[in-house]
């Protein structure tokens, strides 16, 4: 019995330096996948799927990337897993937390190779967060009384988080597309009231935001295709059978008449239903469940337009939009509120029948329907879109908004830089090394455009020691410009998420001193 | 091997399938058994103390943990050596008596059975050695008692309490805000705790997490926290003056157990029953609003008619909420849990301040508030962080804070950490070796040693000199007679623990030494190991 027989056959251990290497070497070469995707011009990666069909996905953004990606390095595991939480918590920066993550790793290998303790370089990590915290909130703009200006500032914002998308020929289409589905929201954080339908064919610049609801389903069979005023009930309630849900109730009979007498009571039973929902008033019933034929007759006879199957997000956009109210008992229609719109029609988009629902009364729904010449430009485009309303929901709810172009980082690191020459002691090494991490950003956006990143960062440091800069990186013209002239703009919410999420995955793979995995599970033979 | 021969001369087995079995026996097992136990000690000794590291650990399904809690690092180990199976099941008795220090017994026990194999080379016998050991520990459970000081708090003067949770959650992620998360854990105990009869009822106390936020948005809720929404998307998303009806029965037709047909066979038939149906839902939502609950849990689903219903008379409803959540909601809220909508009454209605829903991010995430309570007995402490992992991590560090606090409302003695007891008791326990007689006296010495095995794991992880550091301490602690001298682990500057405010608990640190001695005595007692070899 060695000694070295603890753990199971297939489980491994690893220790002190080569633990900490392995997840080195995981997060760096996570970071280096993305790193290629950061800024305006960032370049995409192409998935396949190992499923079937071995389906392609075109994307740059980051979190879609790591989500796909097999791994199988646990300190590679938790960088997807804060670009996910990233995701879920702001939309956007997925790709950026990543980089600052594995950038802070890559310096962190280089003073632990210098022989400091993780232990010090973390606390020496801790500090700079709270002080780059402290100098982005004295720098953040915050026009939340000028709704003016603060409307500009979202628009420059979508702009510059889409400027490194597919949509950036049209970023200032889509900025105003998505600016005005966001303002419609009011200050809910409920994208879910934002539809978003894609139909190929035309281009992107055809895509456009619709004020009312569209709701991809046909019309039933010789209903009306147009209806003014319409008075909707909103229902989700069995049209088909109407079963008795009394449990263990069935039906037993001794004759062929007595078959079709239950037949007709049945029968009976829906032709009432229908009657107590045409005695609403209504002209047009939408249900989330399917409506049979019959019922749909006695619809189309009463002149209601009746849409069946309405998944459950269009119907709870759907009473979000006309202010009407889900329904599914019948008996006393004075209570039901019902919804509202001036125009229902039937509408072509494409090839494809659309019901249209305008001139609606609560505004805070609305669709953005993307046009493109393929499905990956299509889920590519909606991703970016997403990400754009994502960021422009939060920030209209924190408004504080900073430069963009890598001026935050540029601020933040010369603050750090300071902090550094401040702090006695092996930490000031990790302090450094924290700014030096921050200025990498700036760095891989210069080198991702084709640019001269050492000639542009030194210039950008050098002007970030004047006071009252607006230096950020100009892709476009390719030196150091103006940021605020440029309008570029970013979330506050955003960026300090980041910081704030890197810095902590950080610590936490610095901490790991040794990496034990147990064996794959068995599958287990059923021969 | 296991071959005997009976008086004829003819081999008979004693042990079947010899041949696939491998055996060690005599020192060979022991010696094993002990070099087992080390490796495993081994493992958890870097993640001791404040400076302690942690470990990744990737279950079968490449599911990733990131901790450095002894207990949990253990438990998912793959570890098949019998022997190190005990060090666990040590590791985890400690998580449950106690909930904290459970790294330090295992370092304990390895240190215990290294000195042992010492023992062992020198010719003693491993009895002799155990019954040192157990000897050695009564002695330092003793002398911890002496050393060990009782300290006041109450309702208004937490600060002690924050303190020692500091302590502990100091080895832990969330160093950075510990005094947030010490403060949030005494709060919490002390509100569930029952000063009087010295009682602690951590069930009361729900921690729950979500991804997203940074740590310090970490809050505690005089309350509960439902990871569900109103069961109708227009439902008000705020009440207040909730009173609350708790269900366990479904919004739906009645399912009889027996098993039964109705038969329908005439039209009328066919019509009463659908009309029973409908009256049925009626009464049912009728029921709820007469004893006049605004709002309904329910552990069931609804039917779609009666959630249309039960909107329709405007009153909220919340479905599928689980069992355990249930009993909370009851217990914080002071309501009964109801069984039958025929039992209804108003005074089973539980009553809330406020109950309300809040939205996360930009996922669609939903939880419930219930808060204000009627009997604020129950409280969450409501964890945010930037990834799973961190999350976890944080759970389990609240576990030990707050076990931590309990065991000090049970008995508010004492002990100073940072390696001082240790330090201490090994002084005392060498000093009394003298005086015994016999061979024992060699192991009450080698138990005085593996003591100090404690405090010199903690400075060579704060990346001190460990041989040094410790003789200085130990010097300095009885040159002064001064038990509360311990490692600098942070380096503050100064090694008296008292101004440090560095101190666990003494039933603590006396389970570690007991449970430590204990598996230490087991595990030297085996001899012959017997067990399948690999094929």
């Amino acid at each position: 019995m060695a000694i070295g027989k603890i753990l199971k056959d297939d489980a491994s251990e690893e220790k002190g330096e080569r633990a900490r290497m392995a997840s080195f070497v995981g997060v760096i070469a996570i970071t280096d996948l993305v790193k290629t995707t950061l800024g305006p011009k960032g370049m995409d990666k192409i998935l396949q799927s190992t499923g079937r069909g071995h389906e392609v996905t075109v994307t740059n953004d980051g979190a879609t990337i790591l989500k796909s990606l097999h791994i199988d390095n646990p300190a590679a595991e938790v960088l997807i897993d804060i670009s996910k939480v990233q995701d879920d918590e702001v939309g956007d920066g997925t790709t950026s937390v990543v980089v600052l993550a594995g950038e802070l790793l890559r310096e962190a290998e280089k003073l632990v190779a210098a022989k400091i303790h993780p232990m010090t370089i973390i606390s020496g990590y801790c500090m700079p967060a709270e002080c780059a915290h402290n100098a982005l909130l004295q720098r953040v703009v915050d026009n939340k009384e000028n709704a003016e200006k603060f409307k500009s500032d979202l628009m420059k914002i979508a702009m510059t988080t889409l400027s490194s998308k597919i949509l950036s020929q049209d970023k200032e289409h889509f900025a105003q597309l998505a600016v005005d589905a966001v303002m419609r929201l009011k200050g809910s954080t409920n994208l879910e009231a934002i539809q978003i339908i894609k139909k190929p064919g035309g281009s992107l610049k055809d895509s456009f935001l619709d004020e009312g609801f569209i709701l991809d389903k046909k019309i039933g069979l010789g209903q009306p295709k147009r209806i003014e005023n319409a008075k909707i009930l909103v229902a989700n309630t069995a049209m088909d059978t109407d079963k008795v849900k009394i449990y263990g109730a069935r039906v037993c009979v001794d004759s062929m008449s007595k078959v079709a007498e239950i037949e007709g009571a049945e029968k009976e039973k829906m032709r009432e239903k229908v009657q107590k929902i045409i005695a609403h008033g209504i002209n047009c019933f939408v249900n989330r469940q399917l409506i049979y034929n019959f019922p749909e007759e006695l619809f189309a006879n009463a002149g209601i337009l009746a849409i069946e199957h309405a998944d459950f997000d269009g119907i709870e956009r759907l009473f979000l939009v006309t202010g009407g109210e889900l329904a599914s008992t019948f008996d006393n229609p004075e209570s039901i509120k019902l919804g509202h719109c001036k125009l229902i029609e039937e509408i072509m988009i494409g090839e494809d029948k659309l019901i249209h629902f305008s001139g609606v009364e609560m505004g805070q729904a609305c669709t953005v329907v993307l046009r493109g010449a393929s499905h990956h430009v299509l889920d590519e485009a909606e991703r970016s879109l997403h990400d754009a309303l994502c960021v422009l929901s939060q920030t209209v709810n924190d408004t504080r908004v900073l430069l963009g172009g890598g001026w935050p980082e540029m601020v933040m690191a010369k603050e750090v830089d300071d902090l550094a020459r401040k702090t006695p002691g092996k930490k000031s090494h990790a302090i450094e090394a924290f700014s030096r991490a921050l200025v990498a950003i700036p760095t891989i956006i210069a080198d991702n455009a084709g640019l001269d990143s050492a000639d542009l960062v030194s210039q950008l440091r050098v002007e970030h020691h004047k006071e009252g800069c607006n230096a950020g990186i100009d892709v476009i013209s390719g030196s150091v410009g103006d940021m605020a002239e440029l309008g570029i703009s970013e979330s506050f919410k955003v960026k300090l998420a980041v910081l704030l999420s890197a810095t902590e995955a950080a610590e936490m793979i610095l901490k790991v001193d040794e990496i034990i995995s147990c064996g794959p599970r068995r599958r287990e033979d059923r021969m | 091997m296991a071959l005997a021969f009976d008086e004829f001369g003819r081999p008979f087995i004693i042990i079947k399938e010899q041949e696939q079995k491998t055996r060690l026996r005599g020192i060979e097992a022991q010696k094993a058994n002990i070099s087992a136990g080390k490796a495993v000690a081994r493992i958890l000794r870097t993640s001791l103390g404040p400076k302690g590291m942690d470990k990744i650990l990737q279950s079968p399904d490449a599911d990733v943990t990131i901790t450095n809690d002894g207990a949990t690092i253990l438990e998912q180990m793959d570890v098949d050596n019998q022997i190190a199976k005990l060090m666990v099941e040590l590791s985890r008795s400690q998580d449950y008596e106690i909930g904290d220090g459970t790294t330090g017994v295992v370092v304990m026990a390895g240190a215990l059975l290294e000195q042992a194999e010492w023992l062992l080379e020198r010719g003693i016998h491993p009895i002799r050695i155990a019954e040192g050991y157990e000897m050695a520990s009564r002695i330092a459970v003793e002398h911890l008692e002496r050393i060990a000081r009782t300290f006041d708090f109450g309702p208004t003067n937490i600060e002690p309490l924050v303190q020692t949770c500091m302590t502990t959650l100091s080895s832990k992620i969330v160093n950075r805000c510990k005094r947030l998360f010490a403060e949030i854990s005494v709060k919490a105990v002390l509100s569930v705790a029952d000063l009087e009869r010295k009682d602690v009822n951590l069930d009361l106390i729900k921690v729950e997490g979500k991804v997203g936020g940074k740590l310090e948005d970490t809050e505690l809720i005089y309350g509960i926290t439902v990871d569900k929404d109103m069961s109708h998307p227009q439902m008000p998303k705020q009440i207040e003056d909730a009173k609350i009806a708790i269900l366990t029965c479904p919004f739906e037709p009645p399912k009889p157990k027996t098993k039964h047909k109705v038969e329908i066979d005439t039209v009328e038939k066919f019509q009463t029953l659908r009309l029973q149906e409908q009256k049925y839902f009626d009464d049912m939502v009728q029921k709820c609003k007469d004893v006049g609950a605004t709002l309904v849990i329910c552990q069931w689903g609804f039917d779609d008619e009666a959630n249309h219903l039960l909107m329709h008379h405007n009153l909220p409803a919340v479905r599928w909420v689980g069992g355990v959540e249930l009993e909370l909601i009851a217990i914080a809220t002071g309501g009964r849990i109801v069984p039958r909508f025929q039992e209804l009454t108003p005074e089973k209605l539980g009553r809330a301040g406020l109950v309300r829903e809040k939205s996360f991010g930009t996922t669609k995430d939903k939880m419930l508030y219930i808060e204000h309570c009627a009997n604020s007995r129950a409280v969450t402490i409501f964890i945010r962080g930037g990834n799973k992992m961190v999350i976890e991590e944080t759970k389990r560090s609240i576990h030990d804070a707050l076990c931590v606090a309990r065991n000090l409302i049970r008995n508010n003695s004492i002990v100073y950490g940072g390696g001082s007891a240790e330090i201490s008791c090994s002084i005392a326990v060498e000093a009394a070796a003298d005086k015994y007689p016999g061979v024992e006296q060699y192991a009450i010495r080698a138990f005085a040693d593996a003591l100090d095995s404690v405090p010199m794991a903690l400075a060579e992880n704060s990346g001190l000199q460990p041989i040094e550091t410790l003789s200085a301490v130990k010097s300095q602690q009885i040159k002064d007679n001064n038990p509360y001298f311990g490692i600098d682990c942070n380096d503050v500057g100064t090694n008296d623990m008292r101004e440090q405010n560095v101190f666990e608990t003494l039933i603590g640190k006396q389970q570690q030494i007991l449970l430590a001695t204990q598996v230490v005595k087991m595990i030297l007692k085996i001899d012959d190991v017997i067990s399948p070899s690999d094929y």
